[in-house]
């Protein structure tokens, strides 16, 4: 590694369950190495289980595995969970609300909004191939 | 890998579910199995301690949310204390907080409830 490369760390996570709380772990060592707060790390950790989970789910290919990628970028904290499931469209994806939560039998569905207000910039990309989805976090 | 496990307990009218361990699909389960098995005796009032359940999914919060839905039936309620800043925050985003409290103790909920 040259010297001017962001550090990175590299997990790849099998898609088993409560296998999100493995990378909450790392997502605490990473965030005390950038001297984050707690308040900032367990805001990092709360979005990379909802993304890891969303990963798990949408992941409907022979793939077994989610990747996450960890890139420490002076300040930033740049966070990519990619999976190689079908996509989505992130346009359909509704913005839940809790009073039309009521009476319906579909109760979840809160893994973006949580995400978006919890992190300071997410990004999708996503394909036929799989999605990525970046996320980060200013010091 | 994670286990989850509570305990629930009558405070006169309140019935107070303590937990401990990871709120996920299983762990919302079990909470709202207890909650309905005490809602099948009559119980309408439910605090929640979740001290010793410092992280969650919102899998498992959207089955408290179930659990509201079937106390507003009831004119029953629910309530939380004990909980990790990242899990009220959670709370707060989710919109629980419009229908459900949270507490600073088990007294303040107790309280609350009355």
């Amino acid at each position: 590694m040259s010297s001017k490369e962001a550090p990175k760390v590299e997990l790849t996570l099998p898609i088993i369950p409560d296998m999100e709380l493995a990378a909450t772990k790392t997502a605490e060592v990473v965030a005390k190495h950038m001297n984050l707060t707690d308040e900032q790390s367990a805001e990092i950790s709360m979005a990379l289980i909802e993304a890891t989970i969303n990963a798990f789910e949408h992941s409907s290919s022979d793939s077994k595995n989610v990747e996450i990628h960890f890139v420490i970028q002076g300040d930033t904290l740049v966070i990519k969970v990619s999976d190689k499931g079908r996509g989505f469209d992130k346009s359909k994806v509704e913005i839940p609300k809790i009073e039309e939560k009521f009476g319906s039998d579909h109760k979840r569905g809160w893994g973006l909004k949580l995400i978006q207000e919890l992190m300071d910039t997410v990004e999708f990309e996503s394909s036929a191939d799989g999605t990525t989805v970046t996320m980060t976090k200013n010091k | 890998m994670s286990d989850f496990s509570l305990s629930a307990r009558e405070e006169g009218e309140v019935v107070i579910v303590e937990t401990t361990g990871y709120l996920n699909n299983v762990g919302g389960e079990k909470v709202s199995e207890a909650c309905y098995e005490k809602m099948e005796n009559g119980k309408k009032y439910f605090l929640l301690n979740l001290e010793n359940s410092k992280v969650v999914n919102s899998i498992g919060v959207s089955i408290l949310i179930e659990i509201i839905e079937k106390l507003q039936d009831v004119d029953g309620k629910l309530g939380y204390y004990n909980l990790a800043p990242i899990v009220e925050k959670t709370f707060n985003i989710m919109g629980l907080t419009k229908y459900s409290t949270i507490y600073s103790s088990e007294s303040e909920g107790l309280e609350g409830m009355a």
